[in-house]
């Protein structure tokens, strides 16, 4: 991929931009205030990509390498945005400390009053329905920016822990917390939707 | 020495379950998790949504790019291509 890249191969580069341009705009857009601007900024580092490819020295992979040319236009871009934009609540996760479970679920001893139902029993169409997924996506969407990145590189994405914590500059148990808090919150959406307690 | 901790709650094993999943429990408190869920319906079924959860997460198909965009970035591409020769 890399040569052909180098050697000017279109097509190389078009499929590296139909595999990766949506998750870099979403990811972008964690960092940036609108939709337009995320996909300026995005566009902006397939620039990035184009005329850094040289020196790329594949000490990463050309996905997180790219992925990294992103993070570091979105940020910057996110910076100067929000001086124009007062208050901005970007960064702030506002759930720090919140339980993952509703507290009302648990004894007072704490274990489990109303305890999850196994999932087994959904049928597999069920489960890989499109209703299901956008029941998915609208859950992430409503993450704090911060979770959102985290979860979307980890599990949708399918990068590692290290080149999570490597691209977001987070420590190893930052890291951790966030996809915590943010998996907790799917799996809470999906069992609202599959179906309650037992 | 070796100090015995008093057994886990589910409360507080839904917030233990991503360092869980993701091996970073040291070994004794992995031992103390599974010896929870071997006598939890409830936690088992917990931690298998969270796994499921993860499995899920990881099929939700790419947007396409749009149209326009596409345009745009492969015409940066050609410009690219006879800038660098
Ligand atoms: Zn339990």
């Amino acid at each position: 991929m890399l040569d052909r890249l180098r050697g000017g191969d279109e097509s190389a580069f078009v499929e590296l931009v139909e595999r990766y341009h949506s998750p870099m705009v979403r990811l972008a857009r964690t960092f940036v205030p609108s939709e337009a601007v995320a996909e300026e900024v995005t566009q902006e580092a397939w620039l990035g990509v184009l005329n850094g490819i040289g020196r790329f020295e594949g000490r990463s992979s050309l996905k997180t390498w790219i992925f990294r040319i992103l993070v570091n236009r979105a940020r910057t871009r996110g910076v100067r945005e929000s001086r124009t934009v007062p208050f901005s609540s970007l960064e702030r996760e506002g759930d720090e400390g919140r339980p993952s479970v509703d507290p009302g679920r648990f004894q007072d001893e704490g274990l489990w009053a109303a305890p999850p139902r196994a999932w087994e029993d959904q049928p597999e169409e069920r489960l890989l329905s499109a209703e299901t997924r956008a029941v998915i996506r609208e859950a992430i969407d409503a993450l704090p920016a911060s979770q959102r990145r985290v979860i979307d590189l980890r599990d949708v994405e399918g990068l590692s822990a290290e080149e999570v914590v490597e691209l977001l500059d987070l420590t190893q148990v930052n890291q951790r917390v966030l996809l915590h808090r943010a998996r907790s919150k799917v799996r809470q959406a999906l069992e609202d939707y599959l179906g309650g307690t037992s | 020495m070796i100090l015995t901790r008093p057994p886990l709650k589910c409360r507080e094993l839904v917030e233990i379950v991503t360092d869980y999943l993701e091996g970073d429990l040291s070994r004794r408190d992995r031992r103390r998790f599974e010896r929870h869920i071997a006598g939890c319906e409830g936690c088992t079924s917990y931690v298998e949504q969270m796994r499921l959860t993860k499995r899920l997460l990881g099929r939700i198909p790419e947007d396409s790019i749009p149209a326009e965009a596409r345009e745009a970035l492969l015409d940066a591409f050609r410009d690219w291509r006879s800038e660098t020769g």
